[in-house]
């Protein structure tokens, strides 16, 4: 960035808060705010719970939090961890129900509250919500927190036909993404206090109809940007996670092949080994002295075969589901950094109107060319902390799922060992067995 | 006097040489005091090149058979033990090629036909899945051969019966002038008649029940050997197609440590035993190769089986068509004898309606008559004596044959459970390898 220290910021005192909120920001929520100033660090901030009411949208007790938690970074590996003795809100996704009506047939899912914090009326809440919910609640997520990663929902559309929306597997697949959604946005400092999410959270019907005045304003400025000023120089760092991103996806779209690739191999695999343990069966009624050792190896045969099955299932239901939703992370990820880069367009944009019109009558720096300076340094800070924990998130994620597929394949190889072994020690004693009534 | 629990009537021990590629066993001759022990190898193979039966050249693989006599001198004492010569003789050792085993298997074939010759390894490598070379110049192929021609030489030379045999020591010890030796006994021609016969049909009215049965599990063995062999090649196959696709990983799982900071160790190295786990099936199908090797020498003995089976259905038939032509001769003779038609034949029409021959005729055809009878009884005899002698002795080896497969399939069962849990083993090993992704 050309422009040096950070001007205008509320920290200064200068300015009341209300004014330097994002444009994009809901303008419905009257902001009561008392901003840390000076930053101290003892304000509580690490656990998300701001010392007073805040909204997250004011943009000082935001650089606040993100100055501790850029300094928290570097101690903690696992952000997580650290939250968990001070997590105060915590939601779970779970009993999948079949709502039927002549309209339509959908499911619904229980989200359930559990709650300390004073944003919140009561400890506890239960609604029951559908995916077009969690849909609404992600758009206003994004309309509302531009500068923030949101995590990705779970793919929309499905083929009918292709995939049997209502099916056990398929809703079970999709009930843990929506929780894992659920769950990464309560763990957020900034997102977890979006006021959409309380609602969501918390209202017995969600009245959708608020989008439609963000939607507008989200237009606007889309339009404004549209109207084209290229990106002088996109900060090294920024540029260095879009590349980041291209690549881990394209990684993330071979794993994906190869693990589909995999799966189709080994149900053909499963097809043979069937077909395999069913000639030792049928074997077994042709003679008398090898009927024992035939019927074993079929049984044991049997018993890989449903290893395997479970392994498979495994794969479909807990590998490829991470992986797709990485990759819709990424998707989101490139939105908001190319927001970003939109953001930075529109300063410029301005900065050299500004610029232009100062040179010929000698006026002072206008405030929106400040404001927008100010929304471009806030995106950038909102962004490197998401990007960090995002990263912090991924290492997790990926490291629980290489090795929970490890365990998983362990296990596979374990059930079929202990079968064979098992078989070992039934032949030796029956061996021994008829050794001594043989010499009896 | 020794008494017979000193030493049983078939002995196979096992050593094993400093060479840990040759299993040495050896046999022992039943019932003699001196017991003539003898150890039977094949030990290596080579290839050859030189001109065949057309003149024209190619090259061919020769095994060396390396064979060793001990004697033991077993003392008149009940109780005392066996004494051991070990005799300072180097091994004898010649070379053989697969053709000269077929040659004295045939031999064997057709000179005990009683006896369920143990089977060669296979002539050309048969249930092969995609990536088993069916090629009979691949080494692993022409190894799987070698310990294949030792184990048919170790049966044959542990068999109560066929070890007696003088063309098998021959084989053993002599490698020039053999074929020559094995000619001249003339088995060529039975060997033709006998292929000739095994695939006539013939209904045969009394054949013993029990050989029957024992066709008919041959039979049923044979299907379920091969139905057997067909399903393992197929998962072979497939679970090679497994393996190889998780080897893809490892290449990705590199290119992506290579943009990560923290994951960028734990990625390589689960990349690496991708690779190791993919380049893992290799052995492990070639181990299981050995127990289809196992299940093909059964395969085969049930051809052997029915063989023996069949060799009863042809000598009961042959007895049964001798019984037959001996009684119709003896209806002939009666009939001329007696001028009675006991049954309506057209010679007997057309006598009657063009009238019967001169009386010397007729004298003549009685007595030609007389004498064929006398030779149908001597056949019908000597018949009887065949079938007889065949089924009890066939019968015997049939059941020393049920016993060793009862014996061998169940060692071969086990073996192969052993093999999977091994195979088990070693690939949680390679994957719980501590370095993934650190503890």
């Amino acid at each position: 960035m050309s422009v040096g220290t950070p001007r205008g910021l509320a920290s200064s005192g200068q300015k009341p808060i209300a004014e330097i909120l994002h444009p994009l920001s809901a303008a419905e929520e009257p902001l009561s705010v008392t901003v840390n100033l000076g930053g101290d660090k003892e304000a509580g901030l690490t656990n998300g719970t701001p010392v007073e009411t805040s909204s997250p949208a004011s943009t000082s007790s935001l650089f606040n939090r993100l100055q501790l938690d850029d300094d928290l970074e570097a101690d903690v590996r696992d952000p997580y961890a650290e939250t968990t003795e001070t997590r105060d809100l915590f939601v779970t996704v779970s009993d999948p129900k079949k709502h039927v009506s002549t309209m339509e047939t959908y499911i619904t899912y229980r989200v359930s509250t559990k709650t300390t914090r004073v944003e919140f009326d009561l400890p506890e809440y239960c609604v029951w919500r559908r995916y077009q919910d969690f849909d609404w609640l992600r758009t206003k997520l994004e309309d509302s927190q531009p500068t923030h990663l949101i995590p990705p929902l779970p793919e929309k559309f499905v083929m009918k036909g292709v995939v049997d929306r209502f099916s056990e597997e398929f809703v079970e697949t999709r009930m843990k993404a929506l929780d894992k959604f659920l769950k990464r946005i309560a763990d957020h400092p900034v997102l977890s206090f979006n006021p959409h999410l309380n609602a969501f959270l918390t209202a017995k019907d969600l009245n959708k109809r608020q989008g439609l005045a963000l939607l507008t304003k989200v237009g606007e400025s889309v339009k404004y940007v549209a109207g084209g000023y290229k990106l002088r120089a996109r900060p090294a760092e920024f540029c260095a996670m879009g590349e980041y991103l291209d690549t881990f996806n394209q990684k993330l779209g071979t794993i994906d092949r190869i693990a589909q690739r995999i799966l189709k191999e080994q149900s053909e695999y499963l097809t043979e080994l069937r077909e395999y343990g069913t000639v030792y069966s049928s074997w077994v009624g042709l003679e008398d002295e090898l009927r024992r050792p035939l019927e074993g190896v079929a049984g044991c045969v049997t018993t890989c075969c449903g290893a395997l099955e479970d392994l498979g299932e495994n794969m479909s239901q807990d590998f490829l589901p991470v992986l797709r939703e990485y990759v819709l992370y990424v998707e989101s990820m490139k939105n908001v950094l190319r927001k970003r880069d939109q953001s930075q367009a529109e300063y410029e944009a301005r900065l050299e109107a500004a610029i232009l019109r100062k040179q010929e009558d000698r006026s002072p720096m206008p405030v929106e060319v400040e404001k927008c300076q100010d929304k471009v340094e806030c995106f950038n800070a909102d962004l490197k902390a998401d990007w960090e924990r995002w990263q912090s998130n991924k290492r997790q994620d990926f490291k629980q799922l290489l090795t929970g597929m490890a365990d998983k394949n362990i296990n596979h190889y374990e059930k079929c060992q202990a079968a064979w072994e098992s078989l070992i020690t039934l032949l030796q004693d029956k061996q021994t067995e008829d050794k001594t009534s043989e010499t009896n | 006097s020794i008494h017979p629990s000193i030493y049983p009537s078939i002995h196979l021990s096992i050593y094993l040489s400093n060479d840990p590629n040759v299993l040495q066993r050896s046999m022992v001759e039943e019932g003699s005091t001196l017991v003539r022990r003898m150890e039977i190898c094949v030990a290596e193979a080579e290839k050859r090149s030189g001109k065949n039966a057309v003149n024209m050249q190619e090259t061919f693989t020769v095994y060396l058979i390396e064979t060793r006599c001990f004697a033991i001198c077993i003392s008149s004492c009940l109780t005392s033990a066996v004494h051991e010569f070990t005799s300072a003789f180097s091994p004898d050792s010649l070379w053989r090629r697969y053709s000269e085993f077929e040659l004295l298997r045939n031999y064997l074939l057709v000179t005990y036909p009683y006896i369920v010759v143990p089977p060669l390894p296979e002539k050309r490598a048969e249930f092969v899945w995609h990536k088993l070379s069916a090629d009979n110049m691949d080494p692993d192929f022409v190894e799987r051969r070698r310990i294949g021609l030792e184990n048919f030489l170790l049966r044959v030379a542990s068999h109560p019966v066929l070890s007696n045999d003088k063309i098998l020591h021959h084989f053993l010890t002599e490698e020039h002038g053999w074929k020559e030796v094995v000619y001249e006994t003339g088995f060529q021609a039975k060997a033709d008649s006998r292929i000739r016969a095994l695939s006539a049909t013939f209904r045969v009215r009394n054949p013993d029940k029990r050989f029957m049965e024992m066709k008919h599990y041959s039979d049923q063995l044979q299907s379920h050997t091969s139905q057997l062999l067909r399903a393992r090649a197929r998962v072979a196959d497939r679970l090679y197609g497994v393996y190889k696709v998780h080897g893809n990983y490892g290449r990705v799982f590199s290119e992506w440590s290579a943009i990560e900071k923290e994951m960028g160790d734990g990625l390589q190295s689960a990349g690496h035993h991708m690779d190791a786990y993919a380049a893992s099936i290799d052995d492990i199908l070639e181990e299981e190769e050995h127990y289809a090797d196992q299940l093909k020498e059964y395969l085969f003995y049930a051809e052997a089986l029915r063989a023996v089976c069949r060799k009863h259905e042809l000598t009961q038939f042959e007895l049964e068509m001798a019984s037959q032509d001996l009684i119709s001769k003896k209806q002939q003779h009666e009939e001329l004898a007696t001028g009675i038609v006991r049954t309506f034949s057209f010679k007997g029409m057309t006598n009657k309606l063009f009238g019967q021959e001169a009386p010397e005729q007729r004298e003549a055809r009685i007595k030609l008559l007389e004498e064929l009878i006398a030779e149908g009884e001597d056949t019908v005899k000597e018949k009887t004596v065949e079938c007889e002698e065949h089924v009890e002795r066939a019968w015997v080896d049939m059941q020393r044959f049920k016993e060793q497969k009862d014996k061998d399939l169940r060692e071969a069962l086990i073996n192969y459970a052993v093999m999977q849990i091994s195979m088990c083993k070693k690939v949680e090993k390679s994957i719980s390898a501590p370095e993934l992704f650190g503890a």
